[in-house]
């Protein structure tokens, strides 16, 4: 165990990462977890890794912390100056076609996994999913992130068509929760992003609320625990 | 009959004491002085239509162009300097390619009217420049239904329910004005626009001329095309019965 002892906290910011987008009858869900780590030592354990682009597309992003936010953080102005010469919101495949050149023009120096989702007047709710090598593929759903391996069959067997909001937030969630039991480079708390005509909204599950999956033991003398307590003195016992 | 700007008309750049910039005024009337281009918006399409006034009996028939595609989903009809507007079309389908190149989605016809009316202005203001010689009605159908626009030589574009440029312009606004726009098809519109340029052509004082029209409409799935033979027959038939019954009066 001993080189874990000296993890290096200046290696670069990865999100090992659990992302989905999912499309339903209206809009779409997009879901993440919340573990920025740099190599074992979880730098964030409560990141969002759910990002805003504009009022209607919102992007997952994986891999490299900085490649994505770097790249988000481009595609946010050239959309913002996209809308003004519009003079109306950027359609979501925009959006997705401007994160896809830079991805794929510059490969050789990007590290990033990006699900693009949102909603607009035309497509209604779209998902857009722009892996390593800046591929652009349109989906009714996406997955992505080093969690997402666990959660291939999981989809086959669980994804429909034309969900309501609630079941496709639930299948969201449930799926985030399963890949982070499985996955050590994902963990935390799930974050969802909801993006339909009516405008945005953001929902939080702390990991208590999260069900138990196979072998998971439920938590014992955790924090939550000792500050719900009356008495929130640490090792009080 | 037109106002002479003595000394104030020499260069683009300078402005008269009333006002006027006078080059932009004279680029105008090689507009003016051209074939009548007639543009229209019907319920599911746009319809272009262009007087081409031959020059010569040799020219082939359908020879010198003067509707353009720009794009899969949008077309000009040019009228006045050919060669200005040749400039003014390879420019929009320019605009249309990097637009969708970059965005990945056809240029919305608004942006490219927008594009097209500022590449016009940016020629009226350098004096080693001189102004397009050339007005264009460029009709286009996108995600937010058919649109219709001309841009003129100071680079000023507006959008239109129906517009006509060149010699017999007075004469078509005002037949395009009689005409129910939001009632008409774009098979109806065709024949329409085939009666007006028939109507404006001033026999006396100009040659033959040749009818070119397209369209861009439901009929012809969203993509600018030339009008199809068998309809573009149809037209001129109606068209020249229409002169009969108005020349028997």
């Amino acid at each position: 165990m001993d080189r874990d002892a000296t993890a290096d906290v200046n290696a670069p910011h990865s999100m090992g990462t659990t992302i989905i987008g999912v499309t339903y009858n209206g809009g779409v869900i997009l879901g993440a977890d919340s573990r920025t780590s740099t190599g074992l030592y979880v730098a964030n354990r409560a990141s969002d890794k759910i990002t805003q682009l504009t009022d209607n597309v919102y992007i997952c992003r994986s891999g490299s912390a900085a490649d994505s936010q770097i790249v988000s953080d481009y595609v946010r102005y050239f959309l913002h100056q996209h809308t003004i010469q519009l003079g109306q919101p950027a359609t979501v495949k925009v959006a997705a076609n401007l994160v896809r050149l830079l991805s794929y023009n510059n490969k050789n120096m990007l590290q990033t996994g990006i699900i693009v989702g949102g909603w607009d007047k035309y497509e209604g709710g779209k998902i857009y999913g722009i892996p390593l090598g800046g591929t652009i593929l349109e989906q009714p759903f996406a997955i992505g992130g080093s969690g997402s391996s666990y959660l291939y069959g999981f989809f086959d067997q669980a994804w429909k068509e034309g969900m309501t909001k609630d079941e496709a937030e639930q299948l969201v969630v449930k799926a985030v929760s399963l890949a982070i039991a499985r996955d050590g480079a994902s963990g935390g708390v799930v974050r969802t992003v909801t993006i339909n005509s009516e405008g945005v909204t953001r929902n939080f599950y702390p990991g208590d609320t999260l069900p138990l999956w196979h072998d998971e033991v439920e938590a014992h003398d955790s924090l939550l625990d000792i500050l719900n307590a009356s008495n929130p003195e640490p090792m009080s016992t | 009959m037109s106002s002479i700007g003595t000394g104030y008309d020499l260069s683009v750049t300078t402005f008269s004491p009333d006002g006027r910039v006078f080059q932009i005024e004279y680029a105008a009337k090689a507009v003016d002085n051209s074939g009548t281009v007639v543009g229209i918006k019907c319920k599911d399409g746009i319809v272009i239509g262009v007087e081409k006034l031959i020059a010569s009996k040799m020219m082939l028939p359908g020879s010198n162009r003067r509707i353009h595609s720009v794009h899969r989903h949008s077309g000009m009809g040019v009228a006045g300097l050919a060669a200005d507007g040749r400039q003014i079309v390879a420019r929009a389908k320019s605009e249309a390619h990097n637009y969708e190149s970059t965005y990945g989605e056809p240029i919305p016809i608004k942006e490219l009217a927008d594009r097209v009316a500022s590449y016009v202005h940016l020629c009226t203001l350098y004096w080693w420049l001189r102004p397009f010689g050339s007005g264009v009605i460029l009709g286009g159908y996108d995600r937010d239904g058919p649109q219709l626009y001309m841009v003129e030589p100071s680079g000023v574009s507006y959008r239109y329910f129906g517009a006509a440029i060149g010699k017999g312009r007075q004469a078509a606004k005002t037949e395009i004005e009689k005409l129910k726009l939001s009632e008409l098809t774009c098979r109806q519109g065709v024949i329409e626009v085939a009666k007006i340029i028939y109507g404006v052509h001033d026999e006396a004082k100009d040659k033959t001329f040749e009818l070119e029209m397209s369209w861009v409409c439901d009929e012809s799935n969203r993509q600018h095309q030339k009008v199809p033979e068998a309809l573009l027959e149809e037209a001129k038939a109606a068209a020249k019965a229409a002169l009969e019954e108005m020349d028997a009066d």
